[in-house]
């Protein structure tokens, strides 16, 4: 199981380490360090790394390496499932994950850690079991705190810990009670040269924001169903009920949480809401760049947030262009172009174009660039799916109730 | 107000003041201090001077406070193992405290102090915890019992907390069914001892099923990395398991999907192939496979890892999912490579031209190592696909045509590979690829351009030109370049001997006269003699047809796949190796086999199979007394078969495999499992050997055993075969052996096994000095092995050879050569094989000797379990050169004075005292060599138990 974990920064300071089993002593890092060392990038770091005599796995999040050392086989996916469960606790816990706030909040996440795992196995990792035990830093408390000498740690055990439902604490009370549910898409798609479609699929997520008193049953419906054949469910979901009739049916952890992640894959269609036209091209004398965007498929509504990265060759200097729209900075130490489009008005396309400023001397550039895309479509879930219904069962009050869909650009990419 | 003030120091005197504070009246100021004392912990600064202070804090009824100065205990106690004693008295107390997170709290916190004397104090407590009413106390008690199995297992088990574990996986919570599951799991990985008492059976198993769904996801893997080393009865039940773990594949957990992927592929081998179940299996495993490459990098890169091995196995899984696998450009570059390896694996005729689209992509992107790897994949993918090699050689020239130069230089290296694949199909391009020559510059495609050259010379007009130009800087090229250009050469000579004469000469004398590389001198000198002596031949070696590549080359053999199949989800199978082969100083490692297809026949033959059998790492295991009849059977099977080698009175050949593939798959180890002569040659009882005076009814107590009694002894005790060298650590070859003494010699028996794809041959062996100089007396006679053919060989050895002492003494480390290439591996010898035939002692030198010998050399042993009685201890000793000089009884105990010989001279006399009644007898053994004493007392051990 997991002996030690080390939280390193960017400049390769060790400046937390928690041992959950004998000391393991901070020198072992040095194989990382190594690792690193060659890696080009600090996200090309492998993610498991074999030393003489241990294994150290980590994740990089917010500029920090959580660098998990274990010793024995254990599957790699659950230390890193593990470490993505610290640093989502964090997050939840400070609202941020970074160096300034780790040491800041040093008690508590020493105190997190230690609840987390015991010996090397996960103890708590429940958000709200957690907050049970120890109570989130707030300015209010930590005052009262330092008046009377009280504590954020709690002397009780957790409710929601053995119950049937470990996710949800009991006694649970709101005067609005409320449910949001969020329907994220995100469209990861390869466009090449030409302007046709390589790859997309569409990475989904239901994320939700409940605010219910008691002990609520909820289940959700959708129009149409088919479209999920490859789902995967927060703990509190009866898999049963999906299996059997296609409804999500669960009892609700309080608060933010994920209720379902879906995929829908390379094999069914998958419309794309934008086109980018770019033209480049290079001569001894300079290069030209040209670029125009527009909406695709996009069911009507507007495509907004559209910001285009382009990655340059070295050879370019520096640019000078101009776009019908938005703002657009060019960064001439890793040459990237970012251009902040804005909505798309299809009466009048976007485009930016102009002049690039070659190395003199230099061949044309071997390598093309790729432009990535970003944008946003408010009150769209773009495969369209659509939920149907929702209800509640359990409890007597009236809840209100709502659905939001939102379509964006995940790993959007266009060739050129 | 943050903590971050903790951190800062207030220079010197710190230490000082700390204590000063922890000493205070004040409960805020305390609290406040033991805060700094932990800050400083944190950073890696040593407090533990403090310890004596922060221990006084610790009886306090503030939760908060008491987690601070426990984790400081944890820390620091290992160090002040006398002041933690001062803790005990609080924890026990707290142990019983009314409020159930204390008392958790209170059993964490001692299991992890690692100090001996503590851990006698936690057992009681610990005890009631594991009883406690509240399973939260529970839980945290279960994995207690891991950490003290940790620090000191003997106390783990002779408390018999192991039991207590077992019966928390009936408990009626599944977070404590989780924990125990993990508790026993990791108990299981560390002591064999304790592997034995966990076995899980049926009822175990539904247990275990039904918490799967209620527990925590953590929990989850645990079970499922549990359920994944049960072998289930028979295909319903394996169905059964398979129906209720198939729904955790949608879970949110990475780990808990992968390892239900496991538990799935793993006992889909024991369900009926192409049945329909099989199919659903297959078309499930697709989506939630799919889903973890949309997850974070890291958890892509180990899903990837896993996904190489599942698409070698059941390539039908994945087959439409190939776009998933595309590269993006943003990809971490750990992940574009793992993507990369998997689409080649997947590349089929139907697809072929979407992957090369995308590789020639890859190919003008900005990472050069992956551009290097994407030119390199297009080659494999026109090896791998026969119909689109045209395509690939095409795609390949209009990377050449961008002028590149990486790009050229590993497009050339892979158009030599498809050049062995497709042997006078492409040559057309070889101008093309010409007129790129002066841009080489690494050695690998130099060398590449050089064979091209060389191997079709007949059709390059200015071949003879081109090879001429490497040749002016011969001596900066590289090894490999070199050897290359001489082949070349000699080939272009062999093709066009008219006027490549010159070249040919001025090559040779540049690799045997200028050159100081040993390879290169020998390959010229080869050359050089082969062309003065007999051109043709020459003609027929340098010009001899080639093999032809393929693809399997880099596919992963299928018994090392099948063991990491079993390992998918660990690191094993993140890093392509058998556990064994990188996780250390595990005890009683054991090397798992996915379950076969039982059938009626051969369920005996597949509940065998997928019993551990003991990997060589443990010898101790694979030696221990076989408590069943089948060495003698061996040994009867040996004596049919000596009856034409004229054996003489103690001796037997080794015992004879049948060749079975199941049998040689686990080698010696099987012997004990199959209850009976399964495939044997049934012995007609007229294949006795003419048996000498001292064992003449041995031959027949053979006959005996088979019938079950204990055998009276035949023959010299011939260890079971085990496995010496594994088929994974040997590219195929798999070895398992044991020595045998017959004929006043002895043997080394051995059962090669080739488990690769191709032909094994050529075997030569060799032994490295040893303690008792032992050399083969003989050639070692092996046929060319086809693949998954055995052959058994017997190799006479003779104690002729220079000496060196090894430890243990009858070490003996082997290499072992064939075509492919060296391997090596050490075995113990037994030392009786060692006894020799003369070892009779005349009565009163015996005596003489026996007085003359300090006895500070003396040495005494007890042998538990002995069932046989006197007579037979010493029918069977004499029967491996153990005599007895003389025997005499001594108030009812039966005295043996036996003598023996090894073959370097040195004599050993024994003492033997067995007590009628009494199983349990002693050894005293004197000789002025007493390092021998150790090997002997194993020795006599392995006989009375056989």
């Amino acid at each position: 199981m997991i002996n030690s974990l080390f939280i390193i920064n960017n400049s390769g300071d060790i400046f937390m380490e928690k041992h959950w089993k004998s000391v393991i002593n901070k020198s072992v890092c040095d194989y990382f360090f190594e690792a690193q060392e060659k890696a080009a990038s600090p996200d090309d770091v492998p993610p498991v790394i074999n030393t003489p005599h241990h294994y150290l796995i980590s994740i990089y999040r917010n500029q920090l390496y959580f660098v998990a050392v274990v010793t024995t086989e254990v599957p790699p996916l659950f230390v890193i499932e593990f470490l993505h469960r610290v640093v989502e606790t964090f997050e939840d816990y400070f609202s941020e994950c970074n160096e300034t706030i780790i040491k800041d909040n040093f008690v508590i996440v020493y105190e997190l850690l230690e609840e987390m795992l015991d010996n090397g196995f996960p103890l708590a990792t429940e958000s709200n079991i957690l907050k049970e035990l120890i109570r989130p830093p707030n300015i209010i408390r930590t005052v009262v705190n330092s008046v009377i000498g009280g504590t954020n740690v709690s002397d009780q055990l957790p409710t929601g810990q053995l119950s049937n439902v470990p996710w949800r604490r009991s006694g649970v009370k709101y005067t609005n009670n409320e449910a949001y549910f969020d329907v994220i898409e995100e469209v990861d798609a390869i466009i090449d040269k030409s302007g046709s479609l390589v790859f997309a699929e569409i990475q989904g997520y239901i994320d939700c924001c409940i605010k219910l008193s008691g002990m609520p049953d909820l289940t959700m419906s959708f129009m149409n169903h088919r479209l999920l054949d490859d789902v995967s469910f927060h703990p509190c979901v009866r898999y049963k009920r999906w299996e059997s009739e296609r409804i999500i049916s669960f009892v609700p952890p309080d608060g933010n949480f994920r209720l379902t992640s879906y995929h829908i894959g390379s094999q069914s269609m998958v419309a794309i809401p934008i086109y980018v036209r770019p033209q480049m091209s290079f001569k001894d004398s300079g290069g030209r760049f040209d670029l125009t965007v527009g909406p695709k498929q996009t069911m009507g509504k507007t495509v907004d947030n559209v910001v285009i990265k382009a990655e340059l060759p070295k050879v370019v200097l520096n640019v000078n262009l101009t776009a019908t729209q938005g703002n657009h900075t060019f960064d001439p130490v890793n040459k990237t172009l970012t251009w902040e489009v804005g909505k798309i008005n299809p009466q009048k396309l976007p485009s930016i174009k102009g002049s690039m400023n070659l190395q003199s001397g230099s061949p044309p550039p071997e390598a093309n660039p790729s432009i990535t895309v970003q944008f946003t479509i408010q009150q769209l879930a773009i495969s369209g799916l659509k939920v149907n219904r929702l209800d509640m069962y359990g409890e007597k009050y009236k809840p209100f109730k709502g659905v939001k869909y939102l379509t964006k650009a995940g790993k959007f990419q266009v060739r050129t | 107000m943050t903590d971050s003030k903790y951190f800062t120091t207030t220079k010197k005197g710190e230490i000082f003041e700390l204590k000063a504070e922890l000493n205070s009246d004040k409960k805020d100021r305390k609290k406040e201090a033991v805060k700094k004392v932990i800050a400083s912990m944190t950073v890696g600064k040593d407090v533990s001077a403090l310890f004596p202070d922060v221990v006084n804090c610790m009886q306090t009824d503030n939760l908060e406070l008491k987690k601070l100065v426990y984790l400081y205990l944890m820390n620091y106690a290992k160090t002040q193992p006398d002041m933690a004693i001062m803790a005990v008295n609080t924890f026990v107390r707290d142990c019983e405290d009314a409020n159930p997170l204390i008392r958790a709290l209170a059993v964490r916190t001692m299991g992890c102090i690692r100090v001996d004397k503590i851990t006698e104090y936690l057992c009681e407590p610990l005890r009631k915890c594991l009883k406690d009413e509240d399973p939260y106390v529970r839980k945290t008690a279960a994995v207690c019992v891991a950490k003290l199995h940790d620090i000191n297992s003997q106390l783990v088990e002779d408390q018999g907390f192991l039991d207590h574990l077992r019966d928390l996986l009936s408990d009626s919570n599944p977070m404590v069914v989780a924990n125990a599951v993990a508790a026993l799991a990791e108990i299981h990985e560390s002591s064999p001892t304790a592997a034995a008492l966990i076995d899980m059976n049926t009822q175990t198993i539904n247990k275990l099923l039904t918490a799967l769904n209620e527990c925590t996801e953590w929990g989850q893997i645990f079970i499922l990395d549990s359920l994944a080393n049960y072998t289930p009865k028979d295909e319903r039940e394996g169905q059964s398991i398979c129906e209720r773990v198939t729904p955790r594949l949608a879970h949110a957990n990475a780990a808990v999907v992968l390892s239900a992927v496991k538990v799935l592929m793993k006992f889909m081998e024991m369900l009926e192939p192409n049945s329909d179940y099989i199919n659903t299996l297959t078309k499930k495993l697709s989506p939630p496979l799919v889903t973890l490459l949309s997850a974070e990098p890291e958890i892509q890169y180990v899903a990837l890892r896993n996904i190489n091995l599942i698409v070698q196995k059941r390539p039908d899984i994945l087959k439409h999912e190939m776009k998933v696998f595309f590269v993006k450009y943003n990809d971490p570059i750990y992940v574009k490579l793992e993507k990369l390896d998997i689409m080649i694996r997947l590349a089929t005729q139907a697809n072929i031209a979407q992957v090369l689209a995308e590789l020639k992509e890859y190919a003008t992107e900005v990472d050069v190592d992956f551009v290097r790897k994407s030119v390199r994949a297009i080659g494999r993918c026109a090896i791998k696909v026969e119909q689109s090699a045209e395509r690939c050689v095409s795609t390949l020239l209009d990377l050449i045509q961008t002028k590149v130069n990486y790009v050229v230089q590993e497009a050339i290296v892979v158009i030599k590979d498809i050049f062995r694949k497709y042997p006078n199909k492409y040559e057309s391009i070889i101008s093309i690829l010409c007129e790129n020559l002066d841009t080489l510059d690494e050695p690998e495609a130099r060398a590449s351009m050089v064979w091209i050259i060389g191997e079709y010379a007949e059709r390059i007009d200015n071949a003879d030109e081109l090879l001429e130009s490497f040749l002016e800087g011969f001596h900066d090229e590289n090894t490999q370049v070199q050897l290359q250009l001489l082949t070349a050469i000699v080939k272009l000579f062999l093709k066009r001997p008219t006027d490549t004469q010159e070249l040919v000469q001025q090559v040779l004398s540049l690799a045997t006269q200028d050159s100081d590389n040993p390879d290169l001198r020998d390959r010229g000198y080869i050359y050089w003699r082969l062309l003065s002596t007999d051109p043709a031949a020459a003609k027929e070696v340098v010009l001899a047809e080639k093999p032809l590549i393929s693809e399997e080359t880099d596919l992963i053999e299928p018994t090392l796949l099948d063991e990491l199949i079993c390992h998918i989800a660990s690191l094993a199978s993140v890093y392509h190796k058998p556990p064994s082969a990188f996780v250390e100083g595990r005890g009683g490692m054991t090397k798992v086999a996915l379950p076969s297809r039982s059938q009626s026949a051969g369920s005996q033959l597949s509940d065998a199979a997928a019993t551990p059998a003991a990997a060589p790492s443990a010898p101790a295991a694979v030696q221990q007394p076989q408590p069943t009849i089948i060495p003698s059977q061996g040994d009867l099977i040996g004596d049919l078969l000596s009856m034409d080698l004229g054996p003489t009175t103690q001796t037997a050949p080794p015992p004879q495999q049948p060749d079975t593939g199941a049998m040689d798959l686990l080698g010696g180890g099987l012997d004990s499992l199959l209850g009976g002569p399964v495939g044997a040659p049934t012995p007609p009882p007229a294949a006795q050997p003419p048996m000498g005076t001292g064992s003449g009814l041995g031959g027949l107590g053979d006959i005996f055993d088979l019938a079950g009694t204990p055998g009276l002894g035949g023959g010299c005790y011939v260890p079971p075969k085990q496995v010496w060298l594994l088929a994974a650590k040997a590219k195929g070859l798999e070895i398992a052996g044991t020595f045998s003494r017959r004929q006043n010699q002895i043997f080394m028996d051995m059962t090669f096994t080739n488990r690769a794809l191709t032909q094994l041959s050529g075997f030569a062996i060799q032994l490295n000095k040893n303690s008792f100089g032992i050399i083969p007396g003989a050639q070692l006679n092996v046929v060319a092995l086809n693949p998954n053919q055995s052959f058994d060989t017997s190799l006479p050895l003779s104690p002729v050879g220079p000496i060196q002492r090894m430890d243990p003494l009858t070490n003996l480390q082997v290499a072992i050569k064939n075509n492919i290439d060296v391997f090596y591996f050490s075995c113990i010898m037994p030392i009786h094989t060692l006894f020799v035939e003369d070892g009779v002692m005349d009565k009163k030198i015996y005596l003489a000797t026996w007085k003359d010998i300090s006895p500070s050399n003396e040495i005494q042993y007890q042998i538990s379990n002995v069932t046989y009685n006197t007579d037979t201890i010493s029918q069977k000793l004499q029967a491996n050169n153990i005599f007895t000089i003389a025997r005499r009884n001594v108030e009812g105990q039966d005295m043996l004075y036996q003598s023996l010989k090894l073959t370097n001279g040195i004599w050993v006399l024994t003492e033997l005292k067995i007590m009628p009644g009494n199983t349990s007898i002693t050894l005293s053994l004197k000789s002025r060599a007493v390092d021998v004493a150790t090997a002997i007392q194993q020795s006599f051990d392995l006989i009375l138990h056989n």
